[in-house]
């Protein structure tokens, strides 16, 4: 006998572990046991074998790995006596999960237990295959499963009965064997029979509509019956809980008719007296008894029609939320929000109540209440509503807020009667959670006030206001320096009050002083510093009196270590100082931005899933791009007179998209534009040797969260959890260009060819084609053609792929091009985003003219979308 | 459906642990970190629901013990309540006035008591006289086969004396 594993019982183990003072005393105690175990396990020693294994049980729940352990489960399984077998199904279920492959060894023990003499034992192997069975299980012991369900004992039928639930959420195709015995099973007096037969059958209609008529057809009375009789059966002390005869049979039974009567006015006429008799009979002052109307009440709101039925049932929710007991509360908002689609107005009512619910001191209540009042709200209550939310922000607890603020900001954006009391609730929510405000949210608020000339005014005025008593707010901060910059007259000089205002002095060296605030607040971000500076650049030329200031404190960044102030400080200062001619024109108010163009984009970017920073390279923050690129454009060409103002929102944002790239003086307005910007994302993307991101010249939310990851992997990241954007706003760049290239706007399932790069000497054409069985693969016959009269030989093309592209390069037909003639090449790429994402590639060519290399390099990113 | 049940002391020490849907060993225990740290800080006036990764968990306090069990979003919660208590009756009853050092030193026995109760994450058996019968047979059955193995052996200690 092994002298260390006979040493310590269970309980000594258990004892030892808990007087363990330290995790690291503790850890040594289990070692020496798994230790002791362990040899144990290697001697092969029957004796101690279950003993072994609450030991490693009692381990596993401390949460340490047991996995030598596994193969004794089986063993004591196997072995004949019923102690080992208890203890074997145990640490089976306890330290096994489906998923394991041992498992599969077990499934002969299993069938062979089913059919063992000793009905307990047929009950552990019962429980044990219900709780980790698998589909494979579940196929093989399907038929032992059905035979158990007629077992002369109950205990065993209420077992089989739930194995067969299990096996058929693992394999519904098995349900059609057990709709006979389901139904048999409905038939029984024994309550845990009852209970798992009607779950069964419930099971079985979810998964079949064929056995949900036959069950609808045949069963339906008798479980009215059963209902009935349980629901006014005498006081049965072994059933009974809080005065209720077996809650659980009740709530089984309701569920079943529930399932019974949906979409069948018949089976639901049926049962509409036992409904009404539970919905008005039963105590409510017990949790056993609410349960049962809670499910009650479910039932009803989704059998067919019943007007009375459905009153008693709102009747009920409505008890249910003045009830004190927080779980009572709980259901009913989670009841109401499901019975708004069945009777909206009923609903309706408790809205006070309901708005009471989002103040409580709980999570749970506030969230269901908060998700609730969402639903509730409409045009003709959005405004007290609102209005008490957000005075409910000021006092909300931190966690909340979030979820508060998203939700007030998405109720006033989509029922405001008018503007200006949208642009009020914005700056109510932006003064008080404005650190919560989504990116989209307030660039949806600078866009409306854009579109309401009426109200600019009104709106700086505002800002100007909250600025001063909530500056610590960041978002609120942008868009009053983004107002500010745009409209500082209007500030100034008191245009176009509204009646409703109270007149404010301010003077043109106080609007000065709060963007100066505002750039110097140790709080604010790069995005508003930069935005800041733009402000002062505006407000230089609207106020010359202040230029000689704004000039300082634009001068003041010309040394941060930040590139984009930096450079926006060098730039700005320029056009103060030597272009005083031109600046006027340069800085001249944002043409107004256009509504549908902006919400159209903000529904295509899906705004609950893609992080935030995804949307900022369509949204306003372009317009300070705009403003920063504009005086750019000038700088490099000052022969021409003023640059026409865009017209068109969508020459904005391509113009902003230029701004990306206007660092790079080569930069010709053109065709080419649209595929620098794309390709600067390509040459991130690679990163083969490009500087890192942050060398764009653009104000963008995706560049700045950039900054931080200096490494190529992390831009890597970065860029790909904001593809979703990335391409579709290359595609809305060459969508307002005009005249597209045909080859784009190509989606047809025959692909053209495309020019995929052309130099003066080189022509790269790719013919693209595409197996209908492997969509996600796409064939590429490439054809190199030498416009030069020289021959070149050593030609090499090679091309990169970002990570999501799989590229398979075939050798070319030859490796030298005569004169004016030409070579084929093929490849294969395969999109594993296919649809969510188009094909890009990088490519270089080598070849020798005369024995001189020659190397040409080109991104190509005009693929047809969709490949 | 219950996709699991976990009793956790209230200094966040696992007593019992069952899965009735597939989770892999490292899941589990993030699991078990996650939802004791949000329970265990819960207030004792607030509702026994938590929502959590778009499930809810339900769960009461026994003494020093929290009851937890995880179900889908349209179960009906009271009836959880209820099923806990329910357990905790027949606990009550099997230890004669449980207390959690009874779970410690037997937690094979509240494992083998909550397998008559819930099998694949559904109720089994809504009498607690049942239950309790169910398994004192087993607990026989366990004895008597004790009693033959000590009789074998000191038949065989004193054949070989």
């Amino acid at each position: 006998m092994n002298p260390f594993s006979s040493g310590t019982r269970l309980s000594d183990m258990i004892r030892a572990i808990r007087a363990s003072k330290t995790a690291a005393e503790e850890r040594a105690v289990v070692r020496k046991e798994c230790a002791a175990i362990r040899a144990s396990i290697n001697e092969n020693d029957q004796d101690y074998r279950h003993r072994d294994l609450a030991k490693l049980m009692f381990i596993h729940m401390l949460g340490y790995p047991t996995h030598f352990g596994q193969m004794e489960c089986l063993k004591l399984i196997a072995s004949p006596g019923f102690p080992e077998k208890r203890i074997g199904y145990l640490g089976l279920m306890l330290l096994l999960d489906e998923r394991q492959e041992v498992l599969m060894l077990v499934t002969n023990s299993l069938k062979q237990d089913m059919n063992h003499t000793n009905q307990y034992i047929v009950g552990l192997a019962l429980c044990a295959l219900g709780n980790i069975c698998s589909a494979e299980m579940a196929r093989d012991l399907a038929p032992e499963v059905e035979r158990l369900l007629q077992f002369r004992d109950p205990n065993i039928r209420k077992k089989a009965a739930l194995c067969a639930i299990r096996i058929i959420r693992k394999v519904p195709d098995l349900s059609e064997n057990f709709i006979n015995p389901g139904a048999a099973l409905l038939k029984e007096k024994h309550h845990g029979v009852l209970i798992t037969g009607v779950h069964l059958c419930t099971e079985i209609c979810s998964v079949s509509s064929e056995a949900l008529e036959y069950f609808r057809k045949k069963c339906t009375e008798g479980l009215v019956r059963t209902l009935r009789d349980i629901a006014n059966s005498p006081y049965s002390p072994e059933y009974d809980v809080a005065g209720i005869t077996d809650p659980f049979l009740h709530i089984r039974l309701l569920k079943l008719l529930r399932v019974l009567g949906q979409g069948d006015a018949e089976a639901s006429d049926c049962m509409n007296d036992i409904l009404a008799q539970v919905a008005s009979k039963t105590e409510s002052n017990k949790n056993a008894g609410n349960a049962i109307l809670y499910e009650c009440v479910q039932t009803i709101m989704s059998i067919e029609e019943n007007g009375g039925l459905r009153v008693l049932a709102i009747n009920i929710l409505g008890k249910f939320l003045s009830n004190r007991d927080n779980n009572i509360r709980y259901v009913a908002l989670n009841m109401l929000m499901r019975a708004l689609t069945v009777d909206s107005q009923a609903v309706q009512r408790h809205r006070a109540t309901i708005l009471e619910c989002v103040k409580d001191s709980d999570a749970s209540i506030q969230k269901r209440a908060l998700e609730l009042i969402y639903l509730l709200v409409n045009e003709n209550n959005v405004k007290p509503l609102a209005k008490d939310l957000i005075e409910y922000l000021e006092v909300s607890d931190e966690d909340f807020k979030g979820d508060l603020t998203a939700k007030i900001c998405s109720i006033v954006e989509k029922f405001a009667p008018e503007k200006i009391w949208y642009i009020d609730q914005m700056l109510k929510v932006l003064s008080e959670a404005g650190t919560y405000v989504k990116e989209d949210v307030w660039h949806a608020l600078i866009v409306v006030i854009t579109n309401a000339p009426d109200l600019h005014g009104y709106a700086v005025r505002a800002l100007y206001r909250a600025l001063h008593t909530s500056s610590e707010q960041e978002t609120l901060v942008r868009v009053a320096i983004w107002c500010i910059g745009e409209y500082a007259d209007l500030l100034v000089n008191n245009a176009g009050m509204l009646e409703v205002e109270d007149p404010i002095t301010v003077t043109e060296s106080d609007a000065v002083d709060i963007v100066e605030i505002a750039i110097k607040h140790h709080t604010s971000d790069v995005t508003t510093k930069a935005m800041a500076l733009i402000a002062l650049l505006k407000i230089s030329s609207r106020f010359p009196s202040c230029s000689e200031r704004v000039k300082s404190i634009i001068g003041q960044n010309k040394g941060s270590f930040v590139l984009e102030l930096q450079q926006r400080s060098l730039e700005f200062s320029s056009v103060i100082q030597k272009h005083q001619n031109i600046r006027s024109s340069l800085v001249e108010r944002m043409p107004v931005l256009d509504e549908a163009t902006f919400s159209g984009r903000r529904a295509g970017s899906l705004p609950a899933s893609v992080p935030t920073s995804g949307k900022s390279s369509l949204g306003i923050p372009n317009g300070v791009a705009k403003a920063a690129a504009a005086p750019l454009v000038d700088l490099l060409d000052l022969s021409s007179d003023d640059t026409p103002a865009p017209t068109s929102s969508s020459n904005n944002f391509l113009q902003d998209l230029l701004g990306v790239d206007l660092t790079q003086p080569s930069a010709q307005p053109g065709t080419m534009q649209p595929s620098q910007a794309g390709a600067d994302i390509l040459l991130d993307l690679l990163s083969i040797g490009t500087p890192a991101p942050v060398q764009n010249g653009s104000t963008n939310g995706d560049l700045l969260s950039m900054q931080d990851n200096n490494t190529p992997l992390a831009s890597l990241d970065t860029i790909s959890s904001t593809s979703p954007t990335a391409p579709s706003s290359m595609m809305d760049l060459l969508d307002g260009f005009g005249p597209t290239p045909p080859k784009i706007e190509d989606k047809g399932p025959a692909y053209p060819s495309i020019v995929a790069f052309e130099s003066s000497s080189l022509k790269i054409e790719f013919n693209l084609a595409k197996q209908p069985e492997t969509p996600q693969t796409t064939d590429i016959e490439a054809k190199f053609t030498n416009l030069t009269p020289n021959v070149y030989t050593d030609f090499l093309f090679q091309a990169a792929v970002p990570k999501f592209l799989q590229l398979h390069l075939d050798p070319a037909s030859s490796n030298s091009l005569p004169a004016n003639g030409s070579i084929k090449q093929t490849m294969r790429v395969t999109n594993s985003q296919q649809g969510k994402k188009p094909i890009v590639m990088r490519m270089r060519v080598g070849y020798k003219i005369n024995g001189k290399d020659v190397l040409e390099e080109g991104q190509i990113n005009n693929f047809p979308r969709g490949l | 459906m219950i996709h699991f049940v976990l009793l956790v002391s209230r200094q966040g020490k696992v007593r019992l642990t069952k899965w009735y849907s597939p989770y892999a060993q490292k899941e589990r225990s993030k699991v078990i970190r996650e939802l004791s740290g949000v329970i265990l800080n819960r207030g004792p006036k607030l509702c026994n629901f938590v929502e959590w990764r778009g499930y809810k968990v339900v769960y009461k306090r026994y003494a020093s013990l929290y009851f937890c069990m995880c179900i889908d979003q349209e179960d009906n919660e009271l009836e959880v309540l209820e099923i806990i208590h329910h357990y905790v009756e027949i606990l009550d009853r099997y230890f004669g006035s449980v207390c959690e050092l009874d779970l410690i030193f037997n937690f094979h026995k509240a494992y083998y008591i909550l397998d008559e109760l819930l099998i694949a994450g559904e109720l089994q058996e809504s009498s607690k006289k049942t239950v309790a019968r169910i398994i004192s047979a087993q607990d026989q059955l366990v004895e008597a086969a004790k009693e033959e193995a000590s009789s074998i052996s000191n038949i065989i200690a004193q054949a070989t004396k």
